[in-house]
């Protein structure tokens, strides 16, 4: 168990290593000679208007409210999957009514329209 | 034929003793294997991206009717090479007005989602580098990490293009992760188990595709939509955002983005065969090669998809997710797990 999270550990280090090599590699191939103009931000060659760091749409924000429930959602429903076959009768039922619970928050979210695009 | 089937468990059993023999103590015999399975990893990755990147290109071309990439090599099959060291050589452009530390960093952090979903997918029979008890969970948490990266790119870029293709990428990714996620419950909640090798296992009498046909198509649209492609491209979108995300980024960095993009691709094909294709099972051949052919196969039907239908608007894809396929994989959960009681139980009253 704690051997193969040490070999995720040391492939996660790994492929953090594989992408400064990869970078490093090619700043030592590649030639290097920057101008005012070529460092522009790129906007369809036209003088850059102010920034991009602004403030931007709140549906954005309403998705991702609506996804964070469901997505803790999924950490209940994946041990429910695995035990579901020895759990019988009782934990069908009651994972249904959870489930029906979080389709009435589902309706409710579609009704005031955090699903709409605007 | 039993040889060959499992001539790569062969190879890490050989290189493990060789290893205890030199004096290793079992745990640096692992941690050691830990980096052969990097390489192993590393290599599969690069391979699958220049092979995939010039088989996309020439699928593409007989799809439009012309003849795709045909100069360097026998019929062109030495385009991606030269590509790839054309990219190596080129000039990095990193805007003054970018945030160059996150600019940085986002090139080096998009590989990693990708190596850590490698390291548990089941290419044959014991051949998962780590074969976790917690499978498919671990990889879907793995893969929706790529996320992160992504909204650095387009962050730390300081482009318009960029931060909106960015938006779109994170807001298309999280919606599209929950019908994802529940597609592949269907199938856990046959099987009982979130192993990988005990789903490929459960698969030996039919394959899950035919048991939850609903769940694979939903997963086939989720996935289509995860990996950013059309008709889901919407981060991209050449054609109003110019390259999306990707607009500051040139030379190695940009590649670091192109490869995991190809990576992830052949990583969902690889899982839709784990999860819906019966894995490495199959006659006669080595279950390695199965697997191969399968993935390639899905892989294909990606690219088939991508160069068949046109590109959605963000409200159509916003819609389609959240109103028609979070709905349809609820039910799904439903149907499946009404079923699996019966069968398992049959019907009490009867």
């Amino acid at each position: 168990m704690l051997v193969q999270y040490t070999i995720i550990g040391i492939l996660f280090l790994g492929a953090l290593a594989f992408g400064a090599f990869t970078i490093i590699l090619s700043r030592l191939l590649q030639p290097h000679r920057p101008y005012p103009e070529k460092l522009e931000t790129y906007e369809c060659g036209i003088k850059t208007q102010g920034t991009a760091w602004v403030q931007f749409k709140t549906s954005y924000f309403l998705y991702a409210l609506v996804f964070l429930v469901f997505d803790i959602e999924t950490i209940f429903l994946y041990p429910w999957a695995v035990k579901f076959q020895s759990l019988g009768l009782f934990a069908i039922i009651e994972m249904f009514i959870f489930l029906i619970i979080l389709i009435i928050g589902f309706w409710y979210a579609w009704k005031e329209g955090a699903l709409e695009w605007r | 034929m039993e040889f060959l089937n499992n001539i790569f468990v062969y190879i890490a059993q050989w290189i493990r003793e060789t290893l205890a023999t030199l004096g290793f103590t079992p745990v640096w015999v692992e941690v050691s294997m830990a980096v052969v399975y990097l390489v192993a990893i590393l290599g599969v990755c690069t391979l699958a991206a220049l092979f995939y990147v010039l088989w996309e290109r020439k699928l593409a071309g007989y799809i439009q009717y012309r003849p795709g990439p045909n100069r360097l090599g026998p019929n062109g099959w030495f385009q991606t090479i030269a590509d790839a060291i054309k990219l190596l050589t080129k000039e990095d452009v990193v805007p003054s007005e970018a945030d160059k530390i996150v600019h940085l960093m986002a090139p080096v952090f998009i590989f990693v989602p990708t190596v850590l979903a490698l390291a548990v997918i089941p290419f044959g029979k014991g051949m998962a580098a780590v074969d976790l008890n917690l499978g498919v969970f671990y990889l879907i948490a793995v893969t929706s990490l790529s996320t992160i990266p992504i909204f650095m790119g387009g962050w730390g870029s300081n482009n318009k293009y960029s931060l909106l293709g960015a938006m779109r990428a994170v807001a298309q990714m999280v919606s599209y992760e929950i019908p994802l996620v529940f597609s592949l419950l269907g199938v856990v909640l046959i099987t009982g188990t979130l192993q990988l090798q005990g789903i490929v296992e459960a698969q030996s009498q039919v394959w899950f595709v035919l048991l939850q046909p609903i769940a694979f198509l939903i997963y086939i649209i989720a996935a289509t939509a995860e990996t950013n492609r059309a008709p889901f491209d919407l981060p991209e979108g050449e054609s109003e955002l110019t390259a999306g995300i990707y607009t500051e980024y040139s030379g190695m960095k940009w590649a670091l983005f192109f490869l995991a993009e190809y990576c992830n691709l052949f990583i969902v094909s690889a899982m839709g065969v784990t999860m819906f294709l019966g894995g490495w099972q199959g006659p006669f051949l080595p279950g390695w090669v199965w697997f191969l052919i399968k993935t390639h196969l899905l892989f294909s039907f990606f690219i088939w998809i991508r160069w068949t239908f046109p590109r959605i608007r963000v409200d159509q894809l916003m819609h389609f997710g959240w109103k028609f396929l979070v709905p349809l994989s609820l039910a799904n959960i439903f149907l499946t797990g009404i079923g699996v009681y019966i069968y398992k139980n049959g019907l009490g009253w009867w």
